[in-house]
């Protein structure tokens, strides 16, 4: 492994995808590629934190039914989420036989889940593997921030975490799309406390990851046709082109932030965008996955990222260490 | 490789973008001064109902009604949004006291009475109770050593 960077020799393929979100990305710039959506977030159930856990159980069944798989087809689940212990997860595999492995990088654990899927798969001793993350804005709220109810004002930089779940069926047969290469993020951290602005904290370590990802491949950001960064927003993003162009490379009109295309509506309302364990996860397997199947596009580099602060560490005064890991997709017919 | 890096801060002061102080100053000026005088409306009303009332037990009833009105409209998802709108103009006065108590209660409630309900309704009134309790302590003892000099 050079430069923190990995090339996968074997056909690493993603069968099938499927998206779940709540009533407000479903109005978003991207609702119509989502899968499915529901019209309250809290889907009738006691609790947010039981939404989201339903909301996961419920993606997995429509995807199992979609691909016509039972639970025992499924090697392995790979899930991550952002509640405490990840309890979203685990509550989620309760209703599964499937082995599950769960894992917790902030907003990068889609990228996470995928790297580790990956190398699974590589080995050849797994035939296919799910790999999902979920997240809440009620639950993000309450757990990471303030009650609903109380009436605080959002700053100018917060984010809204996104409402929705998101899954991707890897395997080794079939489908179009395939993860050709990966970089493994390091943990990064240049001294930014702000709790509300995770653009900047995270910033820094999707530099350090992309710089690490273009030495180790060779490439230059004119390779992808789309590159997109998990949930830095769109202040973050902005601060993220004058990062690289500081390191001498330039990100053009291919360059987007998952954060930054969620929502519609003014600043006032929707902050910076969305973020959350299901924001990049969300982005990717419903328009960017949809787009490739179709061909409008062919190499995609998706670089979620994770700011991995809990709310005690940053009431004792410490600084926000982020992380960022590069998942490179790409269409088949353009594979080796 | 992971020191504070003050370049980068300096760069993130500069390009980040900052809170719009005089709009949110406007607004909270006129929340605020709306919900005052809703108060000092309710507080004349009372007065005029009420004429053999002496003035602190008009004050109390006024505070209670704002207090009440407040829990009301946390309860309905109403003062989220007005707090979202006028900030510290919704904070300042005494329905933002209320309006902490009643929003984590009501978000605690789901982990039971006494450990969720109970246990954390102070969760966010906690400091200022503490605040206001241990200053008119101190006010109180300055008050109790020093009344024959001055007064």
């Amino acid at each position: 492994m050079k430069n923190q960077t990995v090339f996968f020799k074997n056909n690493i393929l993603i069968m099938d995808t499927a998206t779940m979100v709540g009533p407000k990305e479903k109005e978003g710039p991207l609702g119509e590629y989502f899968d499915k959506h529901v019209e309250n977030d809290l889907l009738g159930q006691k609790s947010f934190e039981y939404a989201e856990i339903k909301m996961h159980v419920l993606l997995f069944k429509y995807l199992l039914n979609k691909t016509k798989l039972k639970d025992t087809d499924i090697d392995a689940s790979l899930c991550g989420d952002l509640l405490d212990e990840i309890i979203g997860s685990n509550f989620t595999m309760r209703n599964f036989d499937i082995p599950f492995l769960g894992f917790y990088n902030a907003c990068a654990t889609f990228g996470e889940c995928l790297i580790v899927a990956a190398f699974m798969l590589e080995t050849g001793l797994v035939e296919r593997l799910l790999c999902s993350t979920s997240s809440h804005f009620s639950t993000a709220e309450r757990q990471y921030r303030f009650p609903l109810e109380l009436g605080n004002q959002m700053t100018p930089l917060s984010q809204i975490t996104t409402t929705g779940v998101g899954a991707t069926l890897l395997n080794k047969r079939f489908g179009k799309v395939a993860i050709d290469c990966a970089t493994l993020g390091r943990v990064v951290d240049y001294g930014v406390s702000d709790v509300n602005d995770m653009g900047a904290a995270m910033a820094p370590a999707a530099r350090e990851t992309m710089l690490a990802h273009f030495a180790g491949t060779g490439r230059t950001p004119d390779y992808y046709d789309l590159i997109l960064t998990g949930d830095l927003g769109k202040a973050g993003s902005d601060l993220l082109r004058i990062l690289m162009k500081e390191k001498g490379i330039e990100l053009g009109d291919n360059y987007n932030d998952c954060g930054a295309m969620m929502f519609m509506g003014d600043q006032e309302k929707v902050g910076q965008g969305g973020s959350g364990a299901a924001c990049s996860n969300l982005v990717f397997n419903s328009y960017v996955y949809k787009k490739m199947m179709k061909g409008e596009l062919t190499k995609v580099l998706l670089v979620p990222t994770g700011a991995l602060l809990s709310k005690i560490s940053s009431l004792q005064g410490e600084t926000i260490p982020a992380i960022a890991h590069a998942v490179s997709f790409i269409r088949k017919e353009e594979f080796q | 490789m992971n020191e504070p890096n003050e370049n980068y801060l300096k760069l993130v002061r500069q390009q980040m973008p900052k809170t719009k102080h005089f709009s949110t100053m406007v607004r909270a000026f006129l929340v605020g001064g709306l919900i005052c005088t809703i108060g000092q409306g309710f507080h004349d009303l009372y007065e005029f109902l009420m004429p053999e009332m002496p003035i602190d037990g008009l004050q109390s009833l006024t505070l209670l009604t704002i207090m009440l009105i407040t829990a009301v409209l946390t309860g309905f998802g109403v003062y989220d949004k007005i707090g979202a709108f006028g900030g510290a103009g919704s904070i300042i006065p005494i329905t933002g006291f209320a309006n902490s108590v009643v929003a984590p209660a009501m978000e605690r409630k789901r982990e039971g009475v006494v450990l969720g309900l109970c246990d954390n309704m102070f969760s966010i009134a906690g400091p200022v109770i503490v605040f206001g309790v241990t200053a008119s302590i101190i006010v109180g003892l300055l008050v109790l050593i020093f009344r024959g000099w001055f007064l």
